[in-house]
Order: structure tokens, then sequence, then C-alpha cells
């Protein structure tokens, strides 16, 4: 069941269409993500959920009720900004009774409900301190607190971990979720960091200029981008431009980089037309390196090539290889040898294998 | 070596200005003191001219008119200024900050001439009325400015997290914005406050027939020359002046430090 349904939502700022006609719903328990870069929209729609801003058309239901037009303060629903934006003024426990005391609690049952938010969040005892005397990631907790004490229906997240380091921030994406798992409420989160919504979200939209790129489940937004907008913003992709050979049921012959036939399964292949010029996706870590043509299974497409160059990362080392014709292959190989690294030095010629449905064709419409 | 240099330089050029400040104003003090009648020369400590100050009705009149004048129109000021200084920060409109500073900076011989004129085309009485009115012109500007300089260090969004959290406009006004720049409000409050107590020129311009404050009782008191109970009446205004400062600075130190 949708508790949140977006209909045809357009907000416009001047003469900038900032969200153009968006249209989604969320299901109960869900861990939304819209991910996007900055100016996409991303934030104004999360605005417009709030109720912080109005949209010139469409509409949005909460839990089967339109709340298009109602103030803020009447929406059972809570946001967690990028600035936690605790009141300075109040300790931690009157920034956590702050919603009970608008919604008129009784006083017993304030104190009650604090100290239990309180120990959920594992501060108890900074409770009479004042935000400026606690820690980031402490006010983080405070703000998520302060958000779930009257278990609202839903819980909008805008960027909530920007303002922290990175470790403090990995470690809060495993409290956010063991939180919206514990809780219930369903969230929807908003970030420029693919990372965080690869590992955060149960579903991610894709926003670009007010638009949804993509809306899926994380691994088919990843592994399946379906414009070359989505692979190119989350992680790096390879891009090579690929003709429409023939189509036969749903599966599309290609010619990739003008060199390499293959074929791969695509339910969309009846709409594509022989000589369609279009992009084939693959990501880097999908392609496998050897100094010999030696790979075993015999699905894979090989291709021989030379080393223009490499990066060391750590967990594995990326290299740029050269197809000829100015194209550039990325390969990102895992260092998993015990002994050290043996690196494929510069020009070496080196063979390359992938399963061709590793990637997927995308049609320029979709540039 | 550098630095050292010129941290000497910045040392002593500091001490030269507060001396330079400070050293007229002590000098009135002491001699607030000395038991002369003439402010020539130290005779020997007294505390008579205080006695004698404070048995002068007219200076007393003069002093609880300055307080009634300064706590009204510095009210007056903190309600209009906060507001202004709210829409200020809220309105970024370039002119209007620049319209707020020029009762702040203009000549004040200006500003009382200007207000004079415009009480007489208004055919307005001259008279304690007129004085409030002025003072409370003037001090606008200060508590809108120190308002606004409160709100710049402010997060913007605990306006819409209040909204959010279930407040109504005015709730989220009242409980949170009005407790977050109360700083400040009571810094540009006390400003107000003590421009008032210590204005003379606007006041000489706008005050009618028989109207008078502690400045205009001390100028006339000048006329017959600068008896020690002048100083006396000075050393108070001056340690009036300093308590209040130092309270406004204390309050809100990222305004006057």
């Amino acid at each position: 069941m949708a508790i949140l349904e977006i209909k045809s939502v357009t907000k416009q700022f001047g003469d900038n269409l900032v969200v153009d006609n968006i249209s989604i719903d969320i299901q109960k328990g869900e861990f939304f993500t819209l991910l996007g870069p900055s100016g996409c929209g991303k934030t104004t729609l999360l605005r417009m959920i709030a109720g912080l801003v109005t949209p010139d058309s469409g509409q949005i239901l909460l839990d089967g009720v339109d709340i298009t037009n109602l103030p803020p303060e009447k929406r059972p629903l809570h946001t967690i900004f990028q600035s936690y934006a605790l009141f300075p003024h109040m300790t931690v426990a009157d920034n956590i009774a702050f919603p009970l005391k608008m919604a008129k609690w009784d006083k017993s049952k304030i104190d009650a409900q604090v100290n239990e938010l309180l120990e959920d969040v594992q501060l108890s005892q900074f409770k009479d301190r004042y935000p400026h005397e606690i820690s980031g990631g402490q006010k983080q907790r405070v703000a998520i607190a302060r958000s779930l004490v009257d278990r609202p229906k839903l819980l909008l997240l805008d960027e909530p971990l920007s303002a922290l380091d990175a470790r403090l921030r990995e470690h809060m994406h495993m409290e956010l979720v063991k939180l919206q798992e514990e809780t219930g409420v369903t969230f929807v989160y908003v970030t420029h960091d693919q990372h965080e919504a690869l590992a955060l979200s149960s579903r991610i939209a894709v926003l670009n200029h007010g638009t949804i790129e993509q809306l899926d489940k994380p691994d088919i937004i990843y592994s399946k981008p379906k414009t070359h907008f989505v692979a190119d913003f989350l992680g790096k992709c390879n891009l090579l431009k690929a003709e429409v050979l023939a189509t036969t049921g749903d599966t599309v012959k290609l010619r990739v980089a003008d060199s390499i036939e293959l074929s791969i399964k695509d339910p969309a292949s009846s709409s594509y037309h022989v000589g369609q010029i279009g992009w084939y996706s693959l990501r880097p870590e999908k392609l496998k390196l050897s100094s010999e043509n030696n790979f075993d299974a015999t699905n894979l497409s090989v291709i021989k090539s030379k080393v223009n160059g490499y990066y060391y990362y750590g967990n594995g080392t990326l290299y740029e290889l050269d197809l000829g014709n100015n194209t550039k292959l990325q390969v990102m190989a895992p260092n998993h040898t015990s002994d050290g690294v043996k690196f494929f030095v510069d020009n070496s010629e080196i063979y390359v294998a992938f399963d061709p449905e590793a990637g997927n064709f995308l049609d320029t419409s979709s540039c | 070596m550098q630095t050292n240099k010129m941290s000497k330089v910045f040392l002593f050029g500091g001490i030269f200005s507060f001396l330079f400040l400070y050293i007229p104003l002590i000098v009135l003090i002491l001699y607030s003191f000395n038991n002369s009648k003439i402010n020539v020369g130290w005779v020997g400590f007294t505390l008579k001219w205080y006695k004698v100050l404070f048995a002068d009705k007219e200076i007393i009149h003069a002093g609880v008119n300055s307080l009634l004048i300064a706590f009204t129109s510095s009210s007056i000021s903190v309600v209009l200024g906060t507001l202004g200084g709210v829409a200020l920060h809220r309105y970024k409109i370039p002119l209007l900050s620049a319209l707020v500073m020029v009762p702040v900076a203009a000549p004040e011989l200006l500003v009382g001439v200007s207000l004079l004129l415009f009480f007489l085309m208004i055919n307005f009485t001259l008279g304690y009325a007129s004085i409030i009115l002025a003072h409370t012109a003037f001090s606008i500007s200060f508590v809108a400015i120190a308002v606004k300089s409160r709100m710049f260090g402010m997060d913007d969004s605990i306006i819409d997290a209040a909204r959010d959290l279930g407040a109504s406009p005015f709730k989220a006004f009242w409980l949170i914005l009005i407790p977050t720049i109360l700083p400040g409000i009571i810094a540009g409050g006390l400003m107000a406050f003590t421009l008032s107590v210590d204005d003379f020129v606007i006041t000489f311009f706008t005050a009618g027939v028989g109207s008078t404050t502690l400045p205009l009782a001390i100028y006339s008191m000048l006329k017959m020359g600068v008896t020690p109970e002048v100083n006396a009446a000075s050393t108070i205004i001056i340690l009036f002046t300093l308590c209040l400062a130092s309270i406004a600075t204390k309050l809100s130190p990222q305004i006057f430090k």
C-alpha cells in the first residue's frame, strides 16, 4: 500500500522549472531515496512533501489523504534538516519534547516519552546539555529523536549526514538502516551521494533537471542503468559507442566501439531499428584482465588491448586501456593476491574479457 | 622578528588610543572628588559635590526625565527595530540595509534640525513626546542592526524545523525566533537606552520650553561656569553608560567586539 503518493507535481521558481511533472508512489515501510546532483530538484520535492514549498500543480497524498494545501504543522510527518536545525536556546530534552508540547500532550506523558527516546539514541546523560555543548554525531541523534518522538507516518531526511566526517558517516549509515527497520517509519531520503543511496535504500529515484531518470532497486539502477545520465552519475562506467546490427525477439545484436560484436537480451529490443546508434554501458569491475587469452568460460567476449595507465586504489587497481579509435576502456581489477600486487605495466599487451550481459544498451534518446 | 615588531606596534598603538580616549574622562572623574570650587589643581578628597548634586532638585528632575524618556523610546524601538531587523534579514533588499545605517551615520546636527523642521511642519508641540519620538527614530536603527547581525549567524532552518514539528507561524516566531535572537534584541535595546540617556544634540532641537533632560540640564549648568557638581553628574552618567555598554557587549560579543 502506498503511504505517499506524489501525483504530477510541478514547481517553477521564476523561469527555472525545478520539479517537472514528477509522480512517485512510496510504499509503507520503505527506505526511499531521491538521488541526484545539486539543482536536480530533489530538495524542492522534499520541501513540497514537508509543506515548506507549495507545488504549482499536482497533488500529494499521505495515507490516502490530500495534504497538498496543508501547512507544515498540520502534516503527520517530520523532516531532518541538513544542519539538524536544533533549537539553540533549548536543552537536548526540551528539543526532543518540542513536537509533543506543540501537540499539547500531558506533562507527565511528555517526560516519559522524551526519556524513552533519549534512551533509544543513548543520550540520557546529555539531556540537560545545550546543542552547542554536544558533538556533531550527538546533534544528529538529537535531531532524529526529536523527529521520531511523536511517531510520524513519514520521516524526510535532507542530506542528514553531509556535515559529518567520513568515518562517522559510515557508522550512521548502519544506524539509520537499523533505526528504520526498528521503527517501521517510512523514510524519504535526499542525497547526492551515490554510495549512500546504494547502501541504504530499498528503492532509488535518480533525478536530473527536475525529472526522474530512473526509479528502481539499487542493484538494478547500478548494473542496468536506463540512461546515459544514470550510468555516468552512479560510479564509474564505460560508455562505448554501439550500433544496432540486428534484433531478434528479445535479443539485440550490437557492434560496440566499431570493433566488438555481441548479443544481449533486452526487453526493449523490438523498439530498436537496425543501424540505430546508442551506447553500450559496462561497469569497470565487470571486466577481467589477463596477459594471455586463457579465460575458461565460453560466453565471454575477449578483446586484445594495451595498457595506457593505471591507478592504485588499495582494494583494487583501475586500468585504462586503449581500444583504438580514441576509445578508452576502464577496468577495475581487485587486488586479491596475498604477496603484493602484480601490475600490468604501461604499454603491455593484455586480454580483456567480459560477459556481454553484464552491460546494456542505451539508445540515444536517453542521452 | 617582523611579527614581533608588528605586535609591539599594535600593543603601543592600542595603549595610546585607550589613553587618548580615557585620560580626559579620568581627569573629569578625579575632579568630581576635588575639594575645591574651581577645577584647577588638586586640593583634597571630598564627596560633597555628590551631596550637592543629589540635593539639586532640578538635576534630579532632569535625571528622572532622562530615564523615563530612555525607557519609553528604547521600548518602542526594541519592538519596531526587531521587526525591522528580521525583515532586513529575510528580504535582502540592498538599499534598505544602507538606509538603516543612515540615522546612525548621519551628523546628529542634521538629524536634529530635520526632526525640528518636521515637527514644526506638522504642528507637533515640542515637549517630552517629541523628544521620545526623536530618540525612537534613531534608536530603531541600532536595534535593527543588532538584530540583523544576530540573525546573520543563525541557522535559518530552525524556523522551518519549528513549523515542521507542529508550531504555527506565530509560535515559531515567539518560541523559536525571538529567544534565538534575544541577545541581539537586548544588546540593541541597551544601546538605544544608553544613547537616549546621553543624547544632547537631537534632544536640544526637539525639546520644548520647560522640558529638560540630564544632558540639557548639565549644559545649562555649564553656562554658569564649570563647577565640580557638573563633574559629579558626568561621572554618574559615564559609570551608568559603562555598565550598560558592558552588559550589551557580554550579551552579544559578535556585534560589539
